[in-house]
């Protein structure tokens, strides 16, 4: 079985489960897989450690959550330092290179760029960081094309937002791709 | 034609499947891990002339639904945990004057606040013993998004049914997670309607025996009279202390349960025809123990799931029959020993029941589960 395990962490309010909502529904309803998508927070609002993990496969998924990670996106340094382990060798990691100052070891390859900052300056507002790192995590990861996922993206986000979330996904996808050649 | 698919929270499909069976009425009080259900209602029920009231606590709420009912409207309500242990004494007074209704609770860790963010499987007891008194109960137990849709209209289902409340309890992880869902067209799952009076309003009493064990429900408005209370009751509603007439209405309330238990308990089978190691699961933890039969077979090991669907009834029935031929049961599940009781009860010594009992807020891993397999001689 094809199975594929992603990983969304952070902190909470960065918008990771949001991320991992579109990516699955990318994959289930865009792409014509199966996917599951289940997350993991704290009682607050913002901050506190918050996961989103979406496990994707041509056939039926069973266990909800992720067994051996293929990919993992870390947005604050403790969730680098925490998830980084169950890392598949050979699988990726993908970090904002402002917030995750020390890589950690493994047989895994690391794909860094500043994604808060891209979203910031490059796309123009700070909340669509989300939506950057999810372009990144589609590139690197190869589960769901680019234009089904961006499908996805247009059909999750408020009308009046749909030109800014484009931008940040394909902001986000180049990158990476720039990021990890 | 192509079905409608879309992809959703098992909170979200809880809300469509109650709105598929009918539901018109949902009074609640928001709490995590099930305010999605909530939410869903608060936006759909007014589209079709519905009512949702936000109560001022769980209690309330309860007693909302109820007085719903009784006026012929198809009831729900939604919560968690402390929730669950504020309506208890009004879920008993649903048993008793035999109102149907539907009871969404989600499991998250306990008791008390415990862990409002984190899945268990620890409400299952008090599904059956929550509130005082003895009463028939009935608890479903979905494992997926599209199971959890189905199994909220079959507790509307049985709740008109058998005239008694019927709770649906998913764990905090079927709860949030997200799936693929086919929705059925209309029509396609059936949809129990009341058995409402054929007598005219003078000649009603709302626990007339003579139809049955199931006697009909009148709705309030429509000319018909009745009184309900949580006394002990005669035919007409009104309390009683005699003895023979307690005696017999109480028996028949929990009769209307006891004597319909392949009616009611459901259960999936897999992997059982050779199977030497049974885990016997339910909720989010099946799935873990299907991954975990799985990895066993392929490492030769003979395991096989019981799979149960509905919790209570409790399907003592295939639990002792499985028994009779396991060398052992595994029972994951995130209480202390909840399943493992009536598990235990079942197998009569017959073969032993070994416990994977997680309350630590995280899910049981298939790893866990394959390693006591291991345990199994």
């Amino acid at each position: 079985m094809s199975r594929y395990e992603l990983r969304f962490s952070g902190a909470g309010g960065q918008g990771l489960i949001t991320a991992g909502i579109i990516m699955a529904k990318a994959a289930s309803i865009y792409e014509g897989k199966q996917a599951v998508q289940s997350q993991s927070y704290g009682p607050e609002a913002r901050g506190g450690a918050s996961k989103s993990e979406v496990i994707i496969s041509d056939g039926p998924i069973d266990y909800p959550k992720v067994t051996q990670c293929d990919a993992l996106l870390a947005m604050t340094q403790e969730a680098a330092n925490k998830y980084s382990h169950d890392l598949k060798e050979g699988g990726v990691l993908l970090i904002d290179s402002d917030l995750v100052k020390n890589v950690p070891p493994g047989n895994f390859k690391t794909v860094a760029f500043p994604i808060i900052n891209t979203a910031k300056n490059d796309v123009g507002r700070e909340i669509v960081a989300n939506i950057v790192a999810l372009g990144a995590m589609v590139a690197l990861t190869g589960q769901v094309s680019r234009e089904n996922a961006e499908k996805a993206v247009l059909s999750s986000v408020p009308e009046a937002f749909l030109e800014l979330n484009k931008k940040a996904f394909s902001m986000g996808y180049d990158k990476a791709v720039a990021a990890s050649a | 034609m192509s079905k409608k698919v879309a992809f959703l929270q098992g909170n979200e499909a809880a809300s469509h499947g109650a709105l598929y069976a009918g539901c018109n009425f949902f009074a609640g009080y928001p709490i995590t891990p099930s305010t999605e259900v909530a939410e869903v209602m608060s936006a759909e029920l007014p589209k079709i002339g519905g009512k949702f009231i936000q109560m001022e606590d769980e209690i309330g709420a309860m007693a909302a639904i109820l007085g719903a009912s009784l006026a012929g409207a198809k009831v729900l309500t939604s919560t968690s945990g402390p929730g669950l242990s504020l309506k208890q004494e009004l879920i008993g007074y649903g048993c008793i004057a035999e109102i149907p209704c539907v009871i969404y609770n989600v499991m998250r860790g306990g008791p008390s606040t415990g862990m409002p963010t984190g899945p268990s499987q620890s409400d299952v007891m008090a599904a059956k013993w929550g509130t005082h008194g003895d009463h028939p109960a009935i608890c479903l137990v979905p494992a997926s998004v599209q199971e959890t849709y189905e199994e909220v209209i079959r507790a509307f289902n049985l709740a008109e049914k058998y005239r008694t409340p019927v709770m649906v309890m998913p764990d905090e992880i079927v709860a949030h997670m997200r799936e693929r869902i086919v929705f059925p067209e209309p029509g396609e799952i059936a949809v129990e309607p009341r058995k409402t009076p054929t007598v005219p309003p003078e000649q009603y009493k709302p626990y007339d025996t003579s139809f049955g064990d199931v006697p009909p429900l009148a709705a309030y408005g429509t000319g018909y009279k009745f009184h309900v209370t949580g006394l002990n009751k005669m035919q007409d509603g009104f309390p009683t202390t005699k003895a023979e007439v307690v005696q017999a209405e109480e028996e028949r309330q929990v009769r209307k349960v006891e004597a319909n238990v392949d009616d009611i308990v459901t259960f999936e089978e897999y992997m059982l025809d050779d199977a030497e190691v049974v885990v016997i699961a339910y909720g989010s933890t099946s799935r873990s123990a299907r991954y975990a039969v799985n990895a066993a077979r392929e490492q030769g090991i003979k395991a096989g799931m019981f799979r149960i669907k509905t919790f209570w009834p409790f399907p003592d029935k295939q639990i002792k029959a499985l028994a009779q031929k396991a060398k052992g049961f595994i029972v994951p599940e995130m209480n202390l020993g909840m399943c493992a009781i009536e598990v235990e009860r079942n197998a009569q010594g017959k073969a032993p029941v070994l416990g994977i009992f997680r309350v630590d807020g995280e899910p049981i891993n298939p790893d866990q589960i394959l390693e006591k397999m291991k345990e199994v001689k």
